[in-house]
């Protein structure tokens, strides 16, 4: 017989007031409500560290059908601060399932809400911006809530980095070829030795570099530009991360610091702060870019890339008046900044997720690209 | 890149008529397609067969052919129009076929035409089997283990290779025709010999089996800058093994990671590149094993297709539009998203809604055919359905099939709703072969305790979809603890709601009247929502209002005060019920629109061109139900509401509609049940001084025999409400009335039977007419080729009448107006006549849209259709300067098409019960050229340089079978004949040779047609069924592609139409160039 599941709550900062049912941990949590279009890989999203300081609403509506495989992880944990669906399986149907999703996130300590009409929440987020919102299990009286979520502190100037990034140093070692289904990038000729500032990275971008001839070194968000000029690396990677980047002026001054001195990569956080870094500025987008179905055009190609996206702020076209710095990458649906490089140095970033892990895999080849930068600059 | 700037004209191939696999998913995909490159400012030029399809309104091209899709007839249409491309993508394989027999004849090169979409070579690698799994292996991609055979005797030495069960596809065949699943020798060798024999290039693949296996298709776009997207998937519910035309299906897909899915994507771009599509649209399949996840691909169509249809439909994205322009140069990003408005149609549509597909069957017309569901396509239709959830739409789509049932279960059809068992030998039976009711059979079982598990085991159908059905009847179950709907919980009837339980099933659950579930429910406040198709999940504003219902929190109907008219389709195509309707309720939302007018459609059809988004003000995505109406109605408050454009499906709503205070426009439905009324019906011939044939109603089988008594045999017996003629019979005696009676036709005090003395030998005659109350307009006269009694869908007919006097047809004329001013009729109405011995009897009247209005306002030039949605809506025929139609000079015929070719073994003689699917029309001044002209689009291929005729007719046709073989031996062919015919030849010293009879010894006649010693066979029936020797001897005909005429009257016309053939060839004529002023 289908289980009986305890009633929950969401509220929103607007005063709005969602019914459903906990399929999650009991508790009660808040963050900024953003919607994600994704259709499948909601397991890739829970895990992903960018999402800390939010409250996951997914726009598909039949989730954790095929349940949870370990090897999908993108981080050891989730990292959502609650999780929004229109309906949850009751079981997980999948050979490589490992685990039920509601079972999951239970575990995991997700507070998680279904039977809510999530296309009435997007619609709101996208009409108001992005709210801040309050998941509940154990609340009975909607204003107190809302009243929580008006309380929660607004994304912007928020710092989340250092709630992700890893405490020490580490090796990474695992390949795309190690895991099911992955595709294989694959590389001839020399290992480069390659740091990763990690502000969240998912292990896919990691995974992928290793794949493409990297020796990863992974290192803590704080780790500053010296200490990594120390260890003499071919060049450094700016991972992906959560938060507000202009908050984060020891990122800044690490990018800085590495200009000119070595090729760099940066991939949705990494490459904000590149922006920081070559001077520009960044701003925060009404509901931000999360799914997986994100039109990009490579602008020195003309080719457009269906591209993963997962990200609430965005760099400001005005530094490029400046010339220096070369517009690589567009977003056609918004005219938004996806992508940039130094006319002069070996620095590169990404606005989206070239890893997938949800989503196409049409922008691999820009591990490539790095890669024979790489080549070029000691080949 | 901007558009080509190097070609102007562009002919645009169709599909031809309806056929089992070919649907109006063409008429949706071609009109699209020349609409979009018109708007370009390219002279657009479209050849079709088909008369009943919006493309062939002759506004939506530039010249507009209705011509056989021949190489013949296409090339010279490229003679007259000289056009610079050729776009054959969007036909079908109607379209494919067509463009590699021009470039086999020489015709594309030497007239200098390019093929836009797909180049020869590239349909070439995705149509044949052996080129494709080459092209697949090259880049890495996995096969079932195949071998392409073209002998039997290949065949049986790739068995020993593959093993069985194994699969056998025939290349270059519509709807996987000839194919089919071998699971012993003897079948392998069956199908093996039947593909090859079917095949155009006589080979088939066999194939590994992978039944069972998780079963995918995606639809893939790619432009000329190499971008490429998906725009849809598609899981199905049904495993490998069932055609996907066949299975239940769901977008987008439900059990694939991420991961899982990624890999398909990559595969799906990595095939679309290495087949060669250049722009344009491809349908790929793919199969994974549920059990290691590897993945194979099935095959691509590098074309749009049924699915391509049925994806645009479910996201939003209109994928032949999209189509036809980067055909012509543009890149992905250059075309906007009409949607959203904002952003560009390069993107993947990203969903928020699951949508069931289901396809509807037609078992009951062919009760030979065996009715195990496999590689080879046997739906006549499909319907769609929108929800939050699969467990909400495929109970949606359940009732938009309209055959009887509200949703999964609690309906009269339900063996289980009132309690009971069913044997586990008799479930495990339904479980493990698929059929059209396995999801019955499925719930069924699932009620008698049968584990999940195990059901799992029989079907091999995910254990997701299982669970969803497991809380439909868990569902059930809760709800039966109730003893009517106003004791269910609030919660309780929400969340059923939610799930998709029509108020019928309550009502059916607690023996209420749905009208009252249904007011109790609006007092509690459970009212549905209407959210958008919009392609992006909410992401970005959608200005087009194409909506579904559910039963969530926010409603986003946007209501207007503006006036509104609301019409309801006809739902799934069935035979009887098809593309003609669609047309009908297409030209009300035009003309409505036009007379400014807000329109509201709501269907459930996704192959059709009125859930088009821009057909129609708004589009409602609906089941025809009278709940799912009213509740549309409650919201948008239309003005008027037109339930005779739609067929059965919106007439059998009129009532309760009326009931409800909506108000039908045009005829009441008083005066549409008038017709169907008997009693009433004849007082009104009376009043108007007509003639019917003796006739009664019944509703017990003594009933049935004491009318009989009174009007004499032979007799027409038939249910009542019905079209397509389902359930009719002739019947000679007593004792095939009590079979009929018993063969499990409805019939009782609500149900009646209705009997009419059958008139033999009569000329039959169709008109359709337009009134405003005052003025009667005739439109036109058809005379049918066959004789009454074979049903008036699967005759054939011209324009003018072949062979009424000016006096007959002037008396039908006014027959017609004085019947439509009796029964008041407000709009179209058809009346079918029959005529004996020179007197007009009136067979039957039907005050509504028929299967003949687009074939009639082709032939005569004027849009009735539209014409009469005005004169519903108010105007006055003069207003609309319609008071009179012209007899047209040329020539129309209209032609029927048949299925058999995909039931194996059927009887293919004409009867009252219609079997044809479709239908195409033959124009020309000469009305034996017209009537060749519409063979040779329904792909009869008539032997018109001579050859040799099996003679064969029962024994009172055999004085006019002398006739006819005189004629043919006059043309030069040679005949042959079995015993009986040939004496009456020879005796009437026409020549003939001697074959023998089936039993006979050999070679007998099924022989000389295995060889193809026969090129034509003309048998009139005088015993029905596939065990018959007649039988089995059509069927063969069937089988080996031979024509085969079973009415001496078709026989004729044939013969004649053969000597017009041969006296002046045939020429082409577009439909602009038939009538001096524009028609539309």
């Amino acid at each position: 017989m289908r289980r009986v599941r305890p009633p929950a709550m969401l509220a929103l900062e607007d005063g709005s007031v969602f019914h459903g049912e906990s399929v999650g941990a009991d508790g009660e949590s808040g963050g900024e409500v953003v919607f994600n279009t994704s259709l499948s890989g909601y397991q890739e999203i829970l895990t992903d560290p960018s999402y800390k300081g939010q409250i996951v609403t997914m726009t598909a509506t039949q989730i954790g059908n095929y349940g949870i495989s370990r090897q999908d992880d993108e981080a050891e944990k989730p990292w959502v601060e609650g999780f929004i669906v229109r309906e949850m399986s009751p079981i997980a149907s999948n050979f490589r399932s490992d685990e039920a999703l509601d079972h999951f996130l239970a575990r995991t300590g997700v507070v998680a809400i279904e039977g809510i009409d999530t296309r009435a929440v997007t619609r709101k987020l996208r009409e108001k911006g992005a709210l801040r919102g309050v998941v509940s299990t154990t609340a009975t009286d909607a204003a107190t809530l809302v009243d929580r979520a008006r309380t929660l502190p607004p994304m912007e100037g928020r710092d989340l980095v250092l709630e992700v990034t890893r405490r020490r140093e580490q090796r990474w070692t695992q390949s795309t070829s190690k895991v099911e289904f992955l595709p294989e990038l694959g590389h001839t000729g020399r290992i480069y030795d390659l740091v990763v500032v990690d502000y969240g990275a998912k292990w896919n971008i990691l995974r992928n570099l290793t794949s493409v001839g990297f020796k990863v070194t992974v290192v803590p968000a704080t780790t500053t530009a010296d200490t990594i000029l120390a260890k003499k690396p071919h060049a450094v990677f700016l991972s992906n991360g959560p938060g507000d980047p202009a908050a984060m002026t020891y990122a800044h001054k690490l990018a800085a610091g590495l200009l000119g001195k070595l090729p760099v990569l940066g991939i949705c956080l990494g490459h904000q702060i590149l922006g920081h870094a070559f001077g520009g500025k960044t701003f925060k987008l009404a509901f931000g870019h999360h799914g997986g179905n994100h039109p990009v055009m490579d602008l020195r190609t003309r080719k457009v890339e269906i591209t993963a996206q997962n990200h609430g702020f965005a760099v400001d076209p005005e530094l490029f008046e400046r010339g220096e710095v070369e517009w690589t990458h567009k977003n056609l649906n918004d005219g938004s900044v996806e992508g940039m490089a130094h006319r002069k140095l070996p620095v590169m970033s990404v606005q989206y997720h070239p890893e997938a892990a949800p989503g196409p895999h049409d922008s691999l080849y820009l591990f490539r690209e790095f890669r024979a930068v790489l080549d070029r600059a000691y080949g | 890149m901007p558009r080509r700037d190097d070609i102007h004209s562009i002919l645009i191939i169709g599909s031809g008529p309806i056929i089992i696999g070919q649907a109006c998913e063409f008429d949706y995909s071609g009109t699209q397609a020349c609409k979009a490159l018109r708007e370009e400012g390219y002279r657009v030029i479209l050849v079709n067969s088909n008369p009943a399809t919006i493309m062939t309104d002759p506004e939506i091209a530039d010249r507009t052919y209705i011509e056989p899709i021949t190489w013949q007839a296409i090339e010279k249409i490229i003679v007259k129009e000289r056009p610079d491309a050729v776009l054959p993508t969007l036909g079908g394989q109607t379209g494919l076929n067509a463009a590699i027999d021009l470039h086999e004849h020489g015709v594309l090169k030497k007239y200098g035409v390019q093929l836009l979409g797909a180049q020869i070579d590239v349909i070439r690698r995705a149509e044949d089997r052996q080129l494709f799994k080459d092209a697949m292996l090259e880049i890495g991609l996995d096969l079932p283990k195949s071998r392409v055979v073209r002998s039997l005797d290949e065949a049986m030495a790739a068995l020993e290779d593959i093993g069985l069960p194994c699969i056998l596809r025939p290349s270059f065949t519509m709807g996987g025709t000839g194919g089919g699943i071998a699971f012993n020798r003897e079948e392998f060798r069956e199908i093996a010999q039947l593909g090859i024999d079917l095949s155009p290039v006589h080979e088939t693949l066999v194939e590994e089996s992978v039944l069972g296996w998780k079963e995918y298709e995606v639809e893939v776009m790619r432009d000329h800058a190499d971008n490429c997207v998906i725009v849809c998937t598609i899981e199905n519910f049904d495993p490998m093994g069932v055609h996907t035309g066949d299975s239940i299906t769901v977008a987008p897909i439900q059990t694939l990671t991420d991961r899982e899915y990624q890999r398909m994507r990559d595969a799906a771009f990595a095939c679309i590149r290495k087949i060669g599509v250049e722009t344009g649209g491809s349908n790929i399949q793919f199969a994974t094993d549920p059990k290691t996840g590897r993945m194979i691909v099935i095959e691509m169509n590098p074309r749009v297709s049924r699915s391509s249809a049925l994806a645009s439909k479910a996201t939003g994205f209109p994928i032949a539009k999209i189509a036809a322009k980067l055909a012509v140069g543009y890149t992905l990003d250059e075309i906007g998203n009409d949607i959203t408005r904002k952003t560009p149609a390069c993107f993947e549509p990203s969903i928020d809604y699951v949508v069931v597909k289901i396809p509807r069957f037609a078992f009951e017309k062919f009760p030979d055919a065996d009715s195990t569901l496999g590689s080879q396509m046997k739906s006549v239709g499909e319907a769609m359905a929108i929800g939050r959830t699969f467990k909400e739409a495929l109970q949606k789509a359940l009732r938009s099939t309209e055959e009887g049932r509200q949703g999964l279960g609690l309906d009269k059809k339900d063996l289980l709703a009132r309690g009971g068992t069913i044997p586990r030998d008799e479930l495990i039976g339904k479980l493990a072969r698929p059929n059209s009711e396995r999801i019955r059979w499925i719930r069924y079982a699932m009620k008698c305790g049968m584990s999940r598990d195990e059901i799992q085991r029989h079907t091999s159908i995910d254990p997701w979809f299982l669970v969803q059905l497991e809380q439909l009847v868990e569902t059930e179950d809760e709800l039966r603890a109730y003893s009517g709907i106003a004791d269910v919980p609030t919660p309780l009837l929400r969340r059923a709601k939610r799930e998709g339980f029509a108020d019928a099933q309550f009502a059916y659950l607690f023996r209420e009247d749905p009208m009252d579930v249904r007011a109790e429910r609006i007092r509690r406040g459970v009212l549905p929502t209407y959210k958008l198709v919009d392609t992006c999940a909410a992401e970005f504003e959608a200005a087009t209002p194409y909506y579904y219902s559910t039963w969530e929190d926010e409603c986003e109907a946007r209501v207007s005060d503006k006036k509104k008219i609301m019409i309801l389709g006809s739902g799934p195509n069935r035979i009887g019920q098809g593309v003609e309707f669609d047309y009908c309720c297409c030209h009300a939302a035009f003309a409505l629109r036009d007379a400014g007018f807000e329109t509201i459609m709501v269907n459930s059809n996704p192959e059709t061109v009125s859930t088009d988004y821009d057909t129609s003000d708004l589009l409602f995505f609906e089941p025809l139900t009278l709940e799912d109406v009213l509740n549309i109605h409650d919201r948008l408050k239309p003005w008027g509401t037109i339930v005779q454009f739609g067929g059965q499906t919106p007439l059998k709503l009129a009532q309760g509609l009326e009931n409800a205070g909506v108000r039908i426009i045009g005829t009441s439905p008083h005066s549409i049940d008038l017709a169907e009324d008997r009693e009433e019906f004849a007082k009104i011939l009376d009043q108007v001084g007509l003639r019917q044939s003796p006739n009664g109603m019944a509703s017990s089988l003594d009933d049935a025999l004491n009318v009989t008594r009174r009007i004499g045999y032979p007799v027409l017996v038939r249910p009542s409400y019905v079209l397509g003629g389902r359930g009719m019979r002739i019947c000679y005696d007593d004792q095939s009335i009590e079979q009929y009676v018993k063969s499990g036709v409805e019939i009782g005090e609500d149900r009646p039977v209705l009997l009419d003395r059958f008139l033999e030998d009569a000329i039959e005659v169709d008109v359709d007419a337009v009134s405003d109350g005052d003025r009667v307009v005739v439109a036109a006269v058809m005379e049918h080729i066959e004789e009454a009694g074979v049903h008036s869908g699967d005759s054939q007919c011209s324009i003018p009448p072949s062979t009424l006097s000016r006096e007959m047809q002037a008396e039908i004329r006014r027959a017609t107006v004085d019947l439509a001013l009796a029964l008041k009729v407000l709009g179209l109405m058809n009346v079918q006549y029959a005529i004996q011995k020179g007197v007009l009897y009136v067979l039957e009247v039907n005050p509504r849209a028929s299967r003949t209005v687009p074939y009639v306002s082709k032939a005569i030039g004027h849009p009735i259709a539209k014409i009469a949605a005005r004169v519903m809506a108010g105007a006055t025929l003069d207003e609309l300067g319609f008071i009179a139609a012209h007899v047209p000079v040329h020539n129309s015929v209209k032609g029927p098409v048949f299925p058999f070719n995909k039931f194996r073994g059927v009887d293919t003689v004409l009867g009252p019960e219609m079997q044809s699917t479709g239908e195409v029309m033959g124009i020309d001044a000469d009305l034996g050229v017209a009537f060749a002209k519409s063979l040779m689009a329904a792909g009869v291929k008539m032997p018109y340089g001579g050859g040799t005729v099996f003679l064969s007719v029962r024994d009172s046709d055999k004085p006019t079978a002398v006739h006819i073989g005189r004629e043919l031996v006059r043309l030069g062919y040679r005949i042959v004949s079995t015993h009986g015919t040939r004496n009456a030849l020879l005796e009437s010293g026409v020549d003939c040779d001697a074959v023998n009879k089936v039993q006979a010894g050999r070679p007998n006649v099924l022989d000389l047609l295995t060889d193809k010693k026969i090129d034509l066979i003309i048998n009139t029936p005088s015993g029905r069924g596939p065990r018959t020797d007649e039988g089995r001897i059509r069927a063969a005909a069937v089988q080996h592609g031979i024509p085969c005429i079973t009415t001496l009257s078709g026989a004729a016309a044939a013969i004649h139409a053969i000597e017009r053939i041969r006296a002046r060839g045939f020429d082409v004529k577009a439909l602009q160039d038939y009538f001096v002023a524009p028609v539309g």
